[in-house]
């Protein structure tokens, strides 16, 4: 490309048109940018088109039954996911009670100055720290700590009161309790730091409002600010909820690996993605097909959980954008 | 002055004294749909400030950084018209925009050093423009004609972010001269000053039209007469119901703040509107 | 006037509020109950953390700072009924197979999230790349492995490629969403500075956009390869596992997830020992990046 603007300027002017190369350079990287982006775009579709292409034989095969069955037996052909689903939608929903509950308590207790500052990065620590361990790692101390921890408690519990449905069977090993509470763990820093990004979006006007009206703290926080918060808390539940369903290993190792309903918390039971780590690296190709099948269950559960969540959460964040 | 009128008024063509440089010929600048300046046309001369008065609103921002093609980060800009520089029009259909920029150089409102050291951002424009002589020597050049060389010349390695409002937007200038541009475009370089500071690069302002070509935005009407030789006055137009900005009159500056011809710019410069 | 008593007038014509604090208001009581409660939860939710760790330096750190330290590090990890051996083979295999994983992961990543952030932040296909990452995030992360055994496995087998592209999809969700973030904090005026020196828009990018955005990528991306090294589903099926050192990409690799996750179901206590010194390891190379996350995330502007 000529230079245009040659005669432009005085003689020790140093301006000069880009050269050849750094146009060639620009195009290049930008373009490279682009295809970086519609990767992402290609890869999530991939994803989902060959665990679909991976299912179909299944799902011809076992249709609508698949997922009301309740039998995975190899050698009949049998195969059926409602307790997987069940097992991960219980174990789950109880994660969430507990570790949501304490994830937004713990949202409250650093937002909402009860510390000074460098203690609540202590605490801040811990949550991170507790997010950093990963999944074996917890189901290891399951195994070894949280089991034998729970046992004496949940024979006492079983003895007592085994008529009702939630103790109703014994502690034998792994189990629906100590599953779902190593799932909070899990779950709880999420639930944390999404509940506290939730906090930090209100306006200090709104907090100035509610002190200047000679609240107690706890007024201010429980009829104020967490009213206010309400959507981004949502969201932060949703979304821990959704991370909950997708937990794998540490449920492999501490759920009991067993295919029954049951709403004793703490018998044996299965989640779908327990299912495909214990059963998938044995299984021969028509038993694929079926953990196929499972997959695609999961990944539409989680998918759908997880597009409500970011939903409410874009929603929490125009919200507070508007009131700016 | 009546609304018809205002709406088809155009101001009598400023004949240019010396050399012009750039040639701004503005028939119509669009922001999408808002027309947000008509029927403007402003010479700028070699070796002089041409100053931009006006109240808030009028356009002259936007024309500035139309000499430059600033205006087309912004997606919805569109220039009609033409801007006439070195027998080119800038917004020809083969004129890139990155080009023109290396040419005519821009101080902006608020001070933008880059997060590297002092140093490095002055020498910023003359690793662009790929200059293989003596670095320092044009670093320090650029450093001493904005008046900060004193100043770092013993911290050159630190941060340019480390520095004050005032000498930041020095550091700013050093920058955009470093490579001895043929035009600089200052966009209210002393809104975000203190009085002194202001006083510094007004001073600057005047050393630099020796050499350079100056164009300067400012809202301060003192300042135009302190620094500007010839000054540009730019109103709304308010009459469909738009703001439109349009320039209104231009001459040497003397001429427009002790003999102005338009009723317009008599009431703006004895402050019956701002 | 002698009967107007004035301070009495307006003591009974108003009665003054009691400013000072009352002993007993239910109020401040419920308060401070709840405050109580709010210390608990938070003490609570440390437990977990503190127990982990005990027992990881403990159970794992007793054969790890013991005197065969070597032989944990090094040695090849023990079948059934052997005493002694080690996690050498996991060690590697999990550095190996991150490293592929942060060599696809991370340049795709910085690029998709400079065009996100700077170079088209509104247009569809930025928008639609965002959702689909945020998305992402949420997968489990077994699917990452689901997939790659069905594309790469079936064909070509167990090997630590699939492993460490089935990691490169788990971390590319964080690398672009974490870039994005940094790059798009670089104020605007930054930016326009560049663009008035007569930048392309890949130099304004490479000149002033990344240089800037450093601190905040390389946590992101420090973030991503602790995250990466601490994963174990999405290996089960496309590493699976080895006993022995790596000695090439093609065949299955151990890693320090999957060691633990396998020797952690079987009765031998020498195993056991293993699966916690591989944790103890395991968790101080993930702290270990998170902690450099940390303190690199300092920004410069």
């Amino acid at each position: 490309m000529a230079n245009l603007f040659a005669s432009a300027g005085s003689a020790s002017s140093v301006s000069g048109p880009p050269s050849g190369s750094d146009y060639a350079a620009d195009s290049i990287f930008r373009g490279l940018a682009w295809i970086s982006a519609a990767l992402i775009i290609a890869l999530t579709v991939y994803i989902l088109v060959e665990i679909l292409r991976e299912a179909g034989p299944a799902m011809q095969a076992h249709g609508v039954g698949f997922i009301t069955g309740t039998t995975w037996n190899v050698n009949t052909q049998q195969f059926g996911v409602l307790p997987e689903i069940w097992g991960t939608l219980y174990s789950s929903l109880l994660a969430l009670f507990l570790g949501g509950s304490f994830g937004i308590a713990i949202a409250i207790f650093l937002t909402q100055d009860f510390l000074d500052h460098r203690v609540a990065t202590v605490f801040r620590t811990i949550i991170e720290m507790l997010a950093a361990i990963p999944s074996v790692v917890f189901g290891l101390w399951g195994i070894f700590v949280l089991i034998p921890l729970l046992k004496p408690g949940a024979e006492w519990l079983h003895g007592q009161f085994s008529w009702f449905p939630l103790f109703s069977t014994d502690l034998a090993g792994p189990g629906m309790a100590p599953a779902a509470l190593v799932l909070a763990i899990m779950i709880l820093p999420t639930v944390a730091a999404i509940s506290v990004d939730a906090f930090r979006r209100i306006p200090y006007k709104v907090k100035e409002a509610a002190y200047g009206m000679g609240t107690t703290r706890w007024e201010a926080i429980l009829k104020v600010m967490v009213p206010t918060a309400s959507s981004g808390l949502l969201a932060a539940l949703v979304l821990g909820f959704g991370r909950a369903l997708g937990e794998t290993m540490a449920l492999a190792m501490l759920i009991g690996n067993a295919n029954q309903i049951s709403l004793s918390l703490f018998s044996p039971a299965n989640t779908l993605a327990s299912l495909l780590a214990s059963t998938f690296p044995e299984a021969g190709q028509l038993e694929v097909q079926a953990l196929m099948y499972a997959a695609l269950v999961l990944l539409v559960i989680t998918f759908i959980v997880n597009v409500l969540g970011l939903a409410v959460q874009q929603y929490t964040i125009r919200k507070f954008e508007g009131k700016k | 002055m009546n609304a018809a009128a205002e709406s088809t008024f155009v101001a009598d063509p400023y004949a240019a004294v010396g050399e012009v440089v750039i040639d701004c010929q503005v028939d119509k600048i669009f922001y999408g749909d808002f027309l947000a300046v008509r029927d403007s046309l402003v010479p700028v001369e070699k070796h002089k400030i041409t100053g931009f008065i006006g109240p808030s609103g009028c356009g002259k921002s936007t024309v500035l950084r139309s000499l430059n093609r600033m205006n087309d980060l912004i997606q919805v800009f569109r220039f009609e018209g033409r801007v006439m520089y070195h027998g080119q029009d800038v917004y020809g259909p083969k004129v890139d925009p990155v080009l023109v920029r290396r040419y005519i150089g821009m101080v902006f409102q608020q001070p933008n050093p880059f997060s590297m050291s002092i140093y490095d951002n002055v020498a910023f424009g003359l690793r662009l423009n790929r200059f293989k002589g003596d670095m320092d020597e044009r670093v320090q050049k650029a450093l001493e004609r904005a008046a900060l060389w004193n100043e770092v010349k013993d911290k050159l390695k630190n941060s340019g972010l480390s520095l004050s409002g005032g000498q930041q937007q020095r550091l700013c200038i050093a920058r955009a001269i470093a490579t001895e541009p043929d035009v600089l475009l200052m966009d209210e370089p002393c809104s975000a000053l203190d009085p002194i500071a202001t006083r510094q690069v007004e001073e600057l302002m005047l050393d630099l039209k020796k050499n350079y070509t100056l164009a300067l935005v400012t809202h301060n009407m003192q300042q135009a007469t302190r620094v500007a030789d010839t000054t540009a006055f730019f109103s709304v137009d308010i009459s469909h119901g738009g703001r439109t900005g349009y320039l209104v009159e231009m001459g040497p500056t003397a001429q427009i703040f002790e003999a102005p011809r338009e009723q317009l710019t008599k009431d703006y410069i004895s402050g019956q509107f701002s | 006037m002698s009967d107007f008593d004035l301070t009495k007038a307006v003591e009974t014509a108003r009665p003054m509020p009691q400013l000072a604090r009352q002993g007993f208001e239910v109020r401040a009581l419920k308060s401070g109950l709840l405050t109580g409660l709010t210390w608990l939860a938070a003490l609570i939710a440390a437990v977990p953390l503190v127990s982990v760790m005990y027992l990881l330096l403990v159970k794992g750190g007793s054969r790890l700072f013991g005197a065969d330290f070597v032989e944990v590090l090094t040695g090849l990890p023990p079948a059934g009924f052997e005493l002694g051996g080690g996690i050498g083979p996991a060690i590697v295999g999990t550095l190996v197979m991150v490293g592929i994983a942060s060599v696809i992961s991370i340049p795709i990543g910085i690029l998709a999230a400079i065009y996100l952030g700077v170079l088209e932040p509104r247009s569809w296909l930025a928008n639609t790349s965002r959702f689909l990452a945020k998305v992402l995030t949420g997968f489990p992360s077994i699917m990452a492995g689901v997939f790659v055994y069905a594309v790469l496995v079936i064909h070509w087998g167990y090997s630590a490629w699939a492993g460490g592209i089935a990691l490169a999809v788990l971390m590319l969700r964080t690398v672009v969403l974490a870039a994005e973030e940094a790059i798009a904090q670089v104020p605007q005026r930054m930016k326009d500075a560049a663009y008035g020196m007569g930048c392309t828009r890949t130099q304004v990018i490479w000149k002033v956009v990344l240089p800037t955005g450093l601190p905040g990528i390389l946590t992101g991306v420090l973030l991503a390869v602790a995250g990466a090294a601490g994963e174990s589903a999405p290996l089960l099926f496309t590493a699976l596992f080895s006993n022995y050192f790596i000695s090439e990409l093609s065949e299955p690799t151990a890693s320090l997830s999957i060691l633990i996750y396998n020797f952690s179901g079987m009765p031998f206590p020498n195993q056991i020992e293993l699966a916690w010194t591989a944790s103890l390891v395991l968790v101080l190379i993930v702290l270990m990046f998170n902690i450099l996350a940390r303190l690199i995330g300092q920004p410069k502007v």
